[in-house]
């Protein structure tokens, strides 16, 4: 099998003290939806991070498309094509959505007329507000914002960290479908969720965190019928 | 009654040298509001800095008279004053690398930096003092008037007069085509929305490629730009000494406060509302209040709320009650 | 040797080399400044160092003291208590009376628009009624002999008094305005107590009626068992030793009565540094440090950190105010234009820093190395300029830079300090 798009290969390593992931691996083919959960305190986010370059890896490695980019730093990854919406602080509370996109396009040279245009396309609501601060709007509004912020430099894999966290059931289902469309328009999807039976319904490809370290990778469906994973981590 | 003298006697001793002093105020506190959005620590060297960009206008301005250069009716002031900005944008952008930037990249506590930034005030004071010394320096040329008292009555029949000093005017406009520069320059260009930016959200600006080092850089030269100005506006309109440069600190600190630390426009209104709360207060309204007031009732006193010399309390009391019932300001400080 | 006992034998180095080389007056001169700056570093560190309480308004303290020589040791002036006495006291009075019912107003009365118009009202009404009575009553008595009082007098009690009581006029002051200001953010703290120091300065240089103003005051007493420099050079016994021991009379003078000063002041400062360790090693300073560590927790943890930071905020400008006294009373005059927030407040916490902050003997040690410098820069400065200068010709440049050698200490202090914050943060004798 061809090597996935990106991928975090036995990571080791954690915020200087003790190590927080053991030799975990985190893979996400183009155009799929890739989801990390597990319990709380598993070091999903951190694993995330690491793919990102924000936490430096004691052992491991990250590739993007066949490079090693292990050594970069998280904003030359975003040049490199990454792009990471953390889960809180996301925005730019006081520009409004547009200058928040505008400043998401930060590194880009060119005119990016037209991917803010894709973005409000996507998220139609964030263009009828586009000249409110961004601090102003909903929970599930700011996520949009946030998305879209990290979309504006056409990344070719975008990682979202608990995109759903803190917005309704609703908000929720509307956010999922977004994000797989824009799996669909080819883009790379890795995500961490709480919300790990929705989340799964959408993966191409899930993975189970426990400590640190992989405890159960295989595709979304098949994760959501395993028995033991059902009854571990999805509560029945 | 005469309604019309109390308001040219209003006008004349209270609202034009409210606005003038709150301009002045208003472009010191955006120094420091900008400096505390961006770099996060209250610079108490803002004073002194605004002391260096004036003794280099100075220098330059003397310099330029000696050659006879003028601005004419304008103060030669002026034309030096881009001479003062250049140097003292150079000062803090060196006194950046030598000093702070060690402790940006450490992390350091915003009350840390509060400390270094007593170290620099110590430097920029001895180096002021070191090379203009500590007396009054007086460099306002020009025009004096540009509406003298003695104009004003004839021109107008009444009894009292309205006298708009040449440097209470150059105040004022210089003052609104910086503010709108500023203004212009956060909202408008792309360096400047990447100011606001980092302001908001350090974490996310770097994530979006916005490069830390020059938004930093921009900032010092603004404030040094901003620093200067109002120092040689102040200087300009009343006169320029070192130490009354350090002790603007606190009406400048009160104002930024005010406003809510990290708001430009908060800055502005803050300068506005200490500086007129301090006329306002030290003011003799004997004057106003004679020409309102039927003769049987004219006041004995002063009416004088507090003597000049308290203006520090003015702006100490409205800090104090802003701090402790509206802690972020008039204008919710941290955001631009 | 230990490390810090050399750096106390390095400074006595600086004091010794001073007395040979210059002077032993000078020397003692600089010793007494450093050591009476030395008890309000020590209130620097308690505030800062034991709490982390950003005070700058150390200047305001020690100003306070300075007045409270003026207030006990001048004799009162019956006429001017007479022209006006009540009527200051009342006045006075009224002005607190206003203030407290206006904070009980604030605090038993519902919030909401009728608080604030009834807060109003109060304050403004206090405010008219003190200004009628007090006003009259000041004009009146700066009527009475303007050119020698024009003020109310002091106590007429021993000089010697006036130390405690400026530390007790000082916590008084720290108490009203710890119970304002401390909840405030740090910075914000220490702009608010940089403004106090500013407005209680202002106060003794335009409230003639208290201590004569900018008219300054006075003080012709001296602390017991302090001589005078002309009755000891009247005292046979004195010229006798003099004669014996071979010195000039009016040097030794002099020195003796720094000597004096120096007994006394050391003995203050040894009774402060010693309570000051117990109290540092006692449970209340490992609670104070928790406090200044991490707030939070120490308030999760039941402890009351708003009172401890008011306790220690008192402490630490009682000492100010005591070391304010001492100042005064070793000069002889009370001068409210001598208070500069950079020699008062800046200065010592330059000393605080570079002596290690936490510490006690840091603070004393950097008192010591910190005053030194300060005036040996003004008594060497021109000297050392006029060398500099020596090549160049006589005219305007040469005297302005002999003239303003003195503004090179302030440049010289900021970037030691700035080298201490960058090189040996912790100062001089870390924290232990």
């Amino acid at each position: 099998m061809a090597e996935p798009f990106l991928i975090g290969e036995a990571m080791t390593g954690g915020y200087g003290g003790a190590d927080i992931l053991h030799s975990c691996t985190i893979a996400v083919e183009k155009g799929e939806i890739a989801v990390i959960v597990g319990p709380n305190g598993a070091g999903k986010s951190t694993a995330m991070k690491a793919v990102f370059g924000m936490l430096k890896l004691r052992e491991g490695h990250v590739r993007l498309d066949g490079e090693d980019i292990t050594a970069l730093t998280p904003q030359a990854r975003v040049a490199k094509g990454m792009g990471f919406v953390p889960q809180t602080h996301n925005i730019f509370p006081s520009m409004t959505v547009e200058e928040n996109l505008e400043m998401g396009a930060f590194i880009r040279t060119d005119d990016f007329a037209d991917t803010v245009a894709q973005v409000f396309d996507l998220f139609p609501i964030l263009k009828t507000k586009r000249n409110q601060p961004a601090g102003e709007l909903s929970g599930g509004q700011r996520q949009q914002v946030a998305v879209g912020r990290a979309l504006m430099t056409r990344p070719k894999v975008l990682m979202l960290d608990e995109p759903t966290a803190g917005v309704s059931p609703i908000v929720m289902d509307e956010l999922f479908d977004r994000i797989i469309e824009i799996a669909r328009t080819g883009i790379s999807i890795l995500m961490v969720e709480q919300n790990a039976r929705q989340a799964l319904e959408i993966a191409d490809k899930g993975y189970v965190l426990v400590q640190g370290a992989n405890r159960f990778t295989d595709t979304g469906k098949a994760l959501m019928a395993d028995p033991e994973v059902r009854r571990s981590f999805l509560g029945g | 009654m005469d309604i019309l003298n109390a308001l040219v006697a209003f006008l004349n001793f209270v609202f034009i040298p409210g606005l003038t002093y709150g301009a002045q105020l208003a472009l010191g506190a955006l120094g420091v509001t900008l400096i505390y959005g961006i770099l996060r620590f209250s610079n108490f060297a803002h004073g002194d800095t605004m002391a260096f960009g004036t003794m280099v206008t100075i220098l330059v301005t003397w310099w330029f008279q000696s050659i006879g250069i003028t601005a004419g009716i304008l103060p030669t002031a002026l034309l030096a004053l881009p001479f003062g900005i250049a140097a003292t944008a150079a000062l803090v952008l060196a006194t950046d690398k030598a000093v702070y930037q060690f402790y940006r990249r450490q992390k350091a506590s915003p009350t840390i930096l509060v400390i270094v930034s007593m170290g620099v005030m110590f430097v920029m004071n001895g180096i002021v003092r070191l090379i203009i010394g500590v007396d009054d320096q007086n460099f306002a040329d020009g025009g004096r008037f540009l509406i003298s008292a003695g104009e004003f009555k004839s021109a107008t029949g009444l009894a009292e007069g309205l006298a708009i000093k040449g440097t209470q005017a150059v105040t004022v406009i210089t003052a609104f085509v910086v503010v709108a520069a500023l203004f212009w320059f956060l909202q408008k260009t792309r360096t400047g929305k990447s100011m606001r930016a980092f302001s908001d959200n350090e974490d996310l600006a770097l994530l979006s490629g916005i490069n830390p080092d020059r938004v930093v850089q921009v900032t010092w030269i603004l404030a040094a730009a901003l620093a200067t100005i109002a120092g040689v506006l102040y200087g300009l309109d009343k006169s320029f000494r070192p130490f009354t440069y350090f002790q603007l600190l606190l009406p400048i600190f009160a104002a930024a406060i005010v406003g809510g630390l990290g708001s430009p426009l908060g800055a502005i209104a803050g300068g506005f509302v200490i500086a007129f709360s301090e006329v306002v207060l030290t003011y003799a309204w004997k004057k106003v209040v004679t020409y309102v007031l039927p003769e049987s009732l004219a006041p004995d006193g002063l009416l004088q709320l507090m003597a000049t010399d308290y203006k520090f309390a003015v702006s100490f009391a409205i800090l104090i009650l802003v701090l402790l019932f509206m802690p972020t300001g008039l204008f919710k400080g941290k955001s631009f | 040797m230990s490390k810090n006992a050399k750096l106390f034998l390095g400074v006595a180095v600086l004091y010794l080399a001073t007395g040979l080389l210059i002077s032993w007056n000078q020397a003692l001169f600089i010793l007494n400044f450093a050591l009476v700056s030395a008890i309000m570093a020590l209130g620097v560190n308690i505030q800062w160092g034991y709490a982390g309480l950003f005070n700058t308004g150390i200047m305001g303290f020690a100003a306070l003291g300075g007045l409270s020589v003026a207030l006990v040791a001048t004799p009162p002036v019956r006429e001017a208590w007479a022209a006006g006495g009540t009527g200051i006291l009342a006045g006075l009075g009224i002005g607190l009376a206003t203030l407290a019912a206006g904070i009980t107003l604030w605090k038993r009365m519902v919030p909401g628009r009728n608080r604030a118009l009834a807060l109003t009202l109060v304050l403004l009404a206090g405010f008219v009624i003190f200004r009628m009575v007090f006003d009259p009553a000041v004009t009146a008595v700066e009527a009475v002999n303007p050119s020698v009082s024009g003020n109310l007098g002091g106590l007429g009690l021993p000089v010697l008094l006036a130390w405690p009581l400026g530390g007790l006029l000082a916590a008084l002051a720290a108490w009203g305005i710890g119970k304002t200001a401390l909840g405030l953010r740090s910075d914000y703290l220490a702009i608010a107590t940089l403004g106090i120091a500013e407005i209680i300065v202002a106060v003794m240089k335009n409230e003639d009626w208290l201590a004569r103003g900018v008219k300054m005051m006075n003080v012709q007493q001296r602390p017991w068992p302090v001589p005078f420099e002309v009755d000891l050079q009247a005292n046979p016994t004195f010229l006798n030793l003099a004669n014996s021991l071979g010195f000039d009379p009016v040097t030794g003078s002099s020195i003796l009565v720094k000597l004096t000063y120096m007994a006394m002041i050391l003995a203050v400062l040894a009774g402060i540094i010693w309570l000051s360790e117990r109290a540092l090693n006692s449970p209340w300073g490992r609670m104070m440090r928790a406090i200044r560590d991490n707030e939070d927790a120490a308030r999760a943890m039941g402890k009351d950190v708003t009172r401890r930071h008011l306790q220690v905020f008192i402490l630490g400008s009682a000492l100010a105010g005591v070391a304010g006294a001492i100042l005064t009373s070793m000069d002889g005059i009370l001068n409210p234009g001598t208070y500069q927030p950079l020699r008062f407040t800046f200065l010592i916490w330059v000393m605080v820093i570079i002596g290690g902050s936490g510490n006690n003997w840091g603070a004393v040690l950097g008192s010591l190395l910190i005053g030194w410098l300060w005036l040996i820069v003004e008594t060497l400065g021109p000297t050392v300029m006029s060398g500099i200068t020596a090549g160049m010709a006589d005219g305007p440049l040469k005297a302005h830079l002999v003239d303003s050698a003195q503004h090179m200490r302030l440049l010289t202090m900021g970037v030691i300090l700035l080298l201490v914050l960058r090189f040996s943060p912790r100062g001089l004798i870390p924290e232990k």
